[in-house]
């Protein structure tokens, strides 16, 4: 999550979800949080109760908006003109917490001259390579505060071989790394602490967004500007020393060729109005899937490792020392990234791991690009990627483009399923959509495909890191039936064997697999023990004691650690993770329920929840706060939480000349992930695309970009294959918007739902919402059948007319959404065609995220069936002339 | 015989369970309508707590309301009502463009359940004995005596029990019967994220429930409103009463319920009548004339 | 377009459940009920006055309704196999269960005096079971009103005064109807009688009911209505005749006869089916009790 990673130095979400209940205003935006997180949602029903204003902006009346106080309707895809419109209202009435902002953020930075802004460049910022589409970050850099920066950088230079220093972290590659650290930026910089240097970060960017004008916001999102100053009235006179405003998002924001972007301007708002740190504000982003937050801090991508280290790049990591260069020694706790890079080779290969070796740092695989799954996809039907293991996941249902993701599954040699049901990743080839067309034909397809079943949640024990990046602790209820397996056995006996195949090798290739520390515990069924791979993770000292916090971590090899952000979960060799007391046991912290990296901190950067003085900002907000007085008056940071800080950092410390790491941290930089101690207004490295978030259309859109002649994000990834054809942008042929959703009812890709009929009975066929007025354009009736249409294929679904969606005036038009709801595929108890065959692939160019909306044509009736349906999408794609090469900027 | 109707302040005394200080207190629901968020965890967690089989795969075009009705298989219903918000239309002065679509809509949902009332008709006509009222106060079928008569179905007066095709037989929400003997929250109320199902002693939901009108009133929301609380109205009150936000039958919910029992006497006694008039009318018959 | 809440109801849909009784089986055992019950008044009448043609047919009548009567009551359950627990206890509030227990003294009564009627023996006994059968007769034949009327279903619950009067006189109607199709005219004369004053116990008692705005709709329109109808000309037609020939001929009396039980039977359906469609429309439950609470909070 590179919005809130290079905002604020960690891609997590800044707070908890109990702690909702002390906002006092509280915005959900991007995400559908009483259908999607229900359970979670109760916190916003307690602050509503505690007399919170809850506003819900989103395409469609939900059931989130059915209980907030205010609904706006928005345009998909258009998040960042209303933010940014809102952020406009801060600025151009001075209601920002200046207190706050001079302090905490690098409002007072001053940037290079060079800077040109996307005012300047008609929607381009300075560093723009069009032969790449991609940006060079230098002109978007701090000045150097004097000599003194230069030479700390020079010296730190000098510690290394040779190269110049800084990389290209700007390269997507090093995006997903800001999950906990921010980018490295050289040097703190100079500051204009007064904020009015014309080049300080807090006049550019009230410049830049000074066009983003409630008529602008009108033309873009389809928002009256009545209702923006409604919303910017209720955030700003509920933020401040006495109250704090909240952010909820999820992948409404998230899933836009923009995405990290839309995240960014919520982070600066938030940081504008001083709500970051703080109970009761903050930013909640709400993660998906049960351990999806786990699955990027043990990461299931490409390009990082455990803990959020990056991916070592075949080009600029030959050594250890080239791989942590960047990030060592550099102010704030990412500063010690050689031991947590260490500990992790230790975990890996321990004792093969040694000093001379370089810890094994040559086993790791290297990188040499995008190997997302979207690119592997392609990669598949172009032949290059010839066996896949599916594991938890239903890629023919859950990921855009459907076609593509079969049409790849198709050219595999083999292909590994493993799940709890008979997904449609797993028949495709018999049964899917482009076998009734013809398009493939099961017995030409060569792949070979092995199911295997999985034991479920319940089946099996195990942690989940939920989105409040909490690790929770699940037991096994049952045994799991039949051949089910937990994917821990099998990865553990898929790599007894493999090592097995290879004994006795003398192959240096196999020594990474040979050398593996591969041990584990086992139980009576040959399963390995869940607790001691835990414990590995936890990490452990040189006499294999367990560690308690990752400040223990060495870089001398002496420490092993499976994932240092996690190191304490097993602190004292109890599985923290398990701590079950109730909250009405505790306060309202209930620190000992479950365990929260880093630390079992509940609120993120919780220090700027006290004045730069170390006193709280108000008595009503108290959080943590310096206390003079303990620690025979040495003094200590204290509170409701663990503090986010060098606990014995007084608030009038100033770090001494070249100090590196935490010694760097000044007594009022509560960022402490952030090289420069500071959250990010302005981001002058990590982001693909830009340092300033910007309004970009969506890569399908009927509208023209009323901003800037640069119509959609020049950096998004592009799929330009022939199964990936786009619409083109105002197009009348297709000229309604379509974004997707869920319902609480389902479960994503419906493996989990479609297939039990307590949940199949409750939303038991697709359907589309359309608007009162779309319905009567288009003929459309309530509960007949609708055909939609894209240039990629036409589903059906049933029609819902509702005046949940509601025409929304553009300028001089009106645009019409259609909802979708994605969950249904061809198997399971409840059937049908999925909305993500609609979906074109264009991906943001941080995370390489699919687009969630597109443009459709919708129309009565059911859709044609067999041949006659590619006819039909044929006759589409010739009448908007997509098979011509259009020019698009 | 317990009372037919009327107030009522000690049900399981009046059903034979002794004094209050014999029996538990007198359970039931207080559901907040007003933050329901519609998410059906009480529909399912009844259906899997209590094995009530699925009831139909029928996309209704009723909103998100795909269950319609509370039933045999259906003990708990959430129902979704769609209505607009009458917005002043804004003149936009853009008459090319047609009626400006500036209304909004609100979105009402409520989950419903057996109101386990204080006199239930459904137990007061059950011929055998079938539905029982428990120490609780709750009214609960023993599904090994019912015989399907089916006498309940049209006796409820919320049209709560039904008869299971496929079985015969009458269900309807236990009230978690088995749960409550072991001092549990009901599956559907334990569900509930919102704290939009309330269990607890009524007395005691009566006196919060108030407490949150009042709350709501002072809010602004002035259209907030109970349902079914009040011990004297045609049931004798509810076991589960509701707060609403519209009127009760916008929910599909009786405006005015009275317990049919209510006029139970005057039927027997016209019954009698009829029958003395039949035997009047046959000795009449008799008499006179022999042709 | 989602169809809009109307004022007063749930997207159009019933509060109330439909009765899950089945037709014909529960119409047809009101009438059964009905014609059983008066049945054995005239059969003791009959037999006290020394008509043996009138006796022995409606000994059979009683006997044969009442069994009839309990096969479909019986098939009618969920579950028949359970008939029995009906018997388990005794429940005044619930009609079914009273029912249960004038029925299951009536069958066997009535049976024991159509057995010895039929084969000769024990002939005293069967004099005392047909005098048992009488008393339980007049009771069977209009507490299926208070079954119909102890429930919530407006156009049956708001009739309960009138219902039992209705189903007595159709009761009477039909048994003097069977009467006269079946016995000579010179023994019928107490049949024609019964069926003539049964038809205007019927007649007054129905109209009152008819009269009673919406709650009583159902009774007048679609098919209830029209069966209503039918009903009421049937009656009218029936006492014609009756008063005009019955006397005379023994094929108008047997055609007047009939006319009498068809129209016991129609009335029977039609109320029945009033029931199920005053359950099916929201706006018999919804308006009356609207109008309910305005009269009451104008008090
Ligand atoms: N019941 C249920 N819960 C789930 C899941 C599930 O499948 N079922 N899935 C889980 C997973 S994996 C995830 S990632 C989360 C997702 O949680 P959410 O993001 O909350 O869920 P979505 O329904 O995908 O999208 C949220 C809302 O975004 C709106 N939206 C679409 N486009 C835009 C846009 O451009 N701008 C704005 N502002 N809003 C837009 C949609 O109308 C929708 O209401 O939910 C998790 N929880
Ligand atoms: N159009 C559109 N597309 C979307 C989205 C959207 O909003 N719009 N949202 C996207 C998002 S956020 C997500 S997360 C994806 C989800 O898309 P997917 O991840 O592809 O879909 P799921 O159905 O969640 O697939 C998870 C599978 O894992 C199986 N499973 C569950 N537990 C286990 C286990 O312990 N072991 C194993 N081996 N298998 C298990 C389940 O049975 C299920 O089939 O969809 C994405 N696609
Ligand atoms: S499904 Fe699980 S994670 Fe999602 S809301 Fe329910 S309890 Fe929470
Ligand atoms: S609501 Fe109906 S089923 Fe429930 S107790 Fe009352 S009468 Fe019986
Ligand atoms: S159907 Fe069962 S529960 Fe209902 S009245 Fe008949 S016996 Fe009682
Ligand atoms: S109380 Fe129990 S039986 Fe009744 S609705 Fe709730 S979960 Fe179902
Ligand atoms: S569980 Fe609670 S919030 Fe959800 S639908 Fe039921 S009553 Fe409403
Ligand atoms: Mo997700």
């Amino acid at each position: 999550m590179p919005g809130l990673g290079t905002s604020f130095g960690r891609g997590g979400a800044t707070t908890f979800l109990q702690d909702l209940s002390n906002a006092d205003c509280i915005l959900i935006e991007g995400s559908n949080m009483a259908e999607a997180h229900p359970v979670g949602f109760q916190w916003v029903m307690e602050a509503k109760r505690r007399g919170a204003t809850v506003i819900h902006v989103d395409p469609r009346f939900t059931r989130t908006s059915a209980v907030a106080d205010l609904h706006v309707p928005i345009r998909a895809g258009s998040d960042i003109a209303f933010l940014g419109g809102l952020v406009n209202q801060v600025l151009s009435n001075d209601l920002d917490f200046r207190e706050y902002v001079v302090a905490y953020t690098n409002a007072a930075n001053i940037i290079e001259d060079d800077f040109r802004d996307t005012e300047d460049l008609d929607g381009l910022f300075s560093g723009f390579d069009p032969e790449t589409g991609q940006y060079d970050p230098d002109s978007w850099s701090y000045v150097p505060d004097s000599r003194r920066d230069v030479e700390d950088e020079e010296r730190r230079d000098q510690a290394y071989s040779g190269g110049s220093s800084h990389g290209e972290s700007h390269q997507a590659a090093r995006s997903e790394s800001h999950g906990s650290g921010g980018a490295p930026v050289k040097w703190k910089g100079r500051r204009d602490e007064t904020l009015q240097d014309p080049s300080c970060v807090f006049q550019i960017l009230k410049r830049h967004f000074a066009r983003y004008t409630p008529e602008v916001v009108q033309e873009v999102c389809g928002i009256e500007p009545d209702q923006l100053r409604r919303v910017a009235e209720a955030l700003t006179s509920n933020s401040g020393r006495e109250r704090t405003s909240a952010f909820c998002y999820a992948v409404g924001w998230t899933q836009h060729s923009v995405g990290a972007q839309m995240i960014r301007t919520a982070s600066i708002l938030q940081l504008l109005l001083g709500n970051i740190g703080r109970p009761g504000g903050g930013i909640m982003a709400l993660r998906g899937h049960a351990s999806i937050q786990g699955s990027t801090d043990i990461p299931t991508l490409f390009n990082i490792l455990p803990g959020y280290l990056p991916m070592p790049n075949a080009k600029q990591h030959q050594s250890l020392d080239e791989w942590v260069r960047d990030d060592e020694g550099k102010a704030g706790f990412w500063g010690n990234i050689r031991s947590y890079a260490v500990s992790l080779l230790k975990s890996y290969w321990g004792d093969a791991a040694t000093p001379d070796n370089d810890f094994c740092f040559d086993y790791l695989p290297r990188i040499t690009g995008d190997h997302s799954t979207y690119s592997t996809v392609l990669a598949m039907i172009e032949g290059r990627c010839k066996g896949y293991f599916l594991v938890g996941e239903n890629p023919a249902v859950g990921s855009s483009n459907g076609k593509m993701q079969r049409l790849g599954m198709a050219a595999l040699d083999w292909l590994v399923v493993r799940d709890l049901q008979m997904i449609e990743s797993a028949t495709f080839w018999k049964d899917g959509p482009e076998i009734e067309t013809g398009e493939l034909v099961t017995e030409e397809i060569g792949t070979e495909v092995f199911f295997l079943p999985a034991a479920t949640h319940v089946e099996k024990a195990g942690s989940f890191t939920q989105t409040q990046r909490m690790l929770q602790w699940r037991d096994k209820a049952v045994e799991p039936p039949g051949d089910c397996r937990s994917d821990l056995q099998f990865y553990y006996e898929l790599g007894t064997r493999i090592r097995q195949k290879l004994a006795g090798s003398t192959d240096e290739m196999d020594r990474p697999l040979l050398d593996l520390a591969w041990d584990y515990p086992l139980d009576d069924g040959g399963d390995p023990d869940p607790e001691a791979v835990l414990r590995e993770i936890n990490g452990t000292g040189p006499d294999g004691e367990v560690l308690s916090a990752y400040t223990q971590l060495k870089p001398d090899g002496s420490t092993s650690c499976g994932c240092w952000i996690y190191c304490g979960v097993y602190a004292d060799d109890v599985n923290q993770a398990r701590r079950r007391k109730p909250h009405w046991e505790q306060d309202q912290v209930a620190a000992e329920w479950g365990w929260v990296w880093p630390a079992n901190r509940r609120i993120l950067y919780n220090r700027a929840s006290a004045a730069p003085d170390g006193t709280p900002w108000s008595e009503r907000k108290r959080y943590v706060w310096w206390d003079a007085e303990a620690d025979d008056g040495k003094g200590r940071w204290t509170g409701a939480d663990v503090p986010d800080f060098v606990p014995d950092r007084a608030p009038d410390f100033v770090p001494e000349e070249g100090a590196q790491g935490p010694d760097a941290i000044g007594g009022q930089d509560p960022f402490i992930m952030q090289t420069d101690g500071k959250a990010w207004l302005f981001a002058p490295l990590g982001l693909a695309d830009g340092p300033m978030p910007t309004h970009y259309e969506p890569a399908e859109s009927p509208v023209r970009n009323p901003l800037y002649g640069q119509q959609n994000n020049p950096t998004r990834k592009r799929m330009e294959v022939p199964q990936n054809p786009l619409n083109p942008s105002w197009s009348d042929v297709f000229p309604y918007v379509f974004t997707t959703y869920r319902l609480t009812e389902h479960h994503t890709a419906g493996g989990m739902s479609r297939t039990l009929p307590y949940l199949a009975e409750l939303q038991p066929e697709p359907f589309c919402e359309v608007s009162p007025r779309l319905a009567a354009e288009r003929g459309l009736e309530n509960g007949g059948w609708a055909t939609i249409v894209t240039g990629r294929t036409a589903i059906e679904a049933r029609v819902l007319v509702t005046r949940r969606l509601r025409s929304l005036r553009l300028g001089d038009r009106f645009v019409e959404q259609v909802g979708l709801p994605y969950h249904w595929g061809p198997n399971g108890i409840t059937t049908g065609d999925s909305a993500n065959d609609l979906v074109n692939l264009t991906l943001d160019p941080n995370v390489y995220i699919q687009d969630k909306v597109g443009t459709c044509d919708i129309r009565p009736g059911r859709r044609p069936r067999g041949s006659a349906l590619t006819e039909y999408v044929a006759e589409y794609r010739r009448r908007a002339a997509m098979d011509v090469q259009r020019e698009e900027t | 015989m317990g009372s037919l109707w009327g107030r009522l302040d000690d049900v399981q005394g009046d059903a034979g369970y002794g004094s209050p200080s014999e029996h538990p207190p007198r359970m039931g629901f207080f559901t907040d309508t007003s933050v329901c968020i519609g998410c059906k965890a009480c529909e399912v967690a009844c259906k899997e707590w209590n094995s009530v089989p699925e009831d139909g795969y029928l996309l209704t075009g009723m909103s998100y309301d795909n269950t319609q009705e509370l039933g045999a298989s259906t003990w708990r219903h959430v129902a979704f009502v769609e209505k607009p918000l009458d917005v002043p239309a804004v003149d936009l002065g853009m008459p090319a463009m047609g009626a400006p679509d500036t209304e909004g809509v609100t979105w009402l949902m409520s989950s419903d359940v057996c109101k386990h009332c204080t006199h239930a008709a459904c137990l007061d006509v059950c011929p055998t004995g079938a539905l029982f009222r428990t120490e609780f106060g709750t009214v609960v079928v023993q599904p090994d005596v019912c015989n399907g008569c089916g006498y309940c179905v049209p006796a409820c007066p919320y049209g709560v029990i039904d008869l299971r095709k496929d079985d015969g037989r009458a269900f309807k929400c236990t009230l978690c019967y088995d749960r409550l003997k072991e001092g549990q929250t009901p599956a559907c109320a334990q569900a509930c994220p919102t704290e939009s199902i309330q269990f607890g002693e009524l007395t005691e939901l009566r006196e919060r429930a108030a407490r949150r009108v009042e709350e709501l009133h002072d809010r602004g929301v002035d259209v907030a409103r109970l349902y079914g609380a009040d011990p004297d109205d045609g049931v004798g009150g509810d076991g589960a009463f509701f707060l609403l936000l519209d009127e009760p039958e916008v929910y599909g919910l009786p405006p005015d319920p009275i317990v049919t029992t209510r006029d139970l006497g005057s039927m027997w006694r016209h019954v009698g009548a009829a029958a003395a008039t039949l035997v009047g009318l046959g000795v009449a018959s008799f008499l006179g004339r022999r042709r | 377009m989602v169809p809009e809440p109307e004022f007063e109801s749930y997207y159009g849909r019933p509060i109330l459940k439909q009765p899950t009784w089945k037709t014909p089986d529960v119409p047809l055992y009101l009438f059964l009920g009905g014609l059983a019950g008066c049945s054995a008044l005239l059969a003791e009448g009959a037999a006290a006055t020394g008509r043996p043609d009138l006796e022995r047919v409606a000994r059979l009548t009683a006997a044969g309704g009442a069994a009839a009567g309990t096969v479909a009551l019986v098939h009618d359950l969920g579950r028949p196999e359970r008939f029995l627990n009906m018997l388990r206890v005794f429940k005044p509030t619930s009609p079914l269960s009273v029912g249960s227990f004038i029925l299951a003294p009536f069958s066997a009564l009535s049976g024991a005096a159509a057995a010895t009627e039929v084969t000769g023996r024990f002939p005293r006994l069967g004099r005392l079971a047909g005098v048992g059968a009488a008393a339980f007769g007049p009771p069977l034949a209009t507490y299926t009103a208070a079954l119909l009327a102890n429930t919530a279903i407006p156009a049956w619950h708001e009739a309960h005064r009138e219902l039992p009067f209705v189903f007595g006189g159709s009761g009477a109607q039909a048994a003097g109807g069977l009467a006269m199709l079946l016995v000579p005219c010179d023994q019928a004369a107490p049949a024609r009688r019964m069926a003539l004053a049964g038809a205007a116990v019927e007649v007054v008692a129905a109209e009152t009911i008819l009269k009673k705005g919406l709650v009583a709709e159902p009774y007048r329109i679609g098919r209830p209505g029209r069966l209503m109808k039918v009903a009421r000309n049937a009656t009218t037609v029936a006492s014609a005749i009756t008063v005009l020939a019955g006397r005379r001929s023994r094929l108008l009396s047997a055609v007047a006869g009939a006319t009498y039980v068809g129209a016991s039977l129609a009335t029977r359906f039609g109320i029945f089916e009033a029931g199920l469609e005053s359950a099916r429309d929201p706006k018999y439950v919804v308006v009356p009790q609207r109008e309910r609470m305005r009269a009451r909070a104008a008090h």
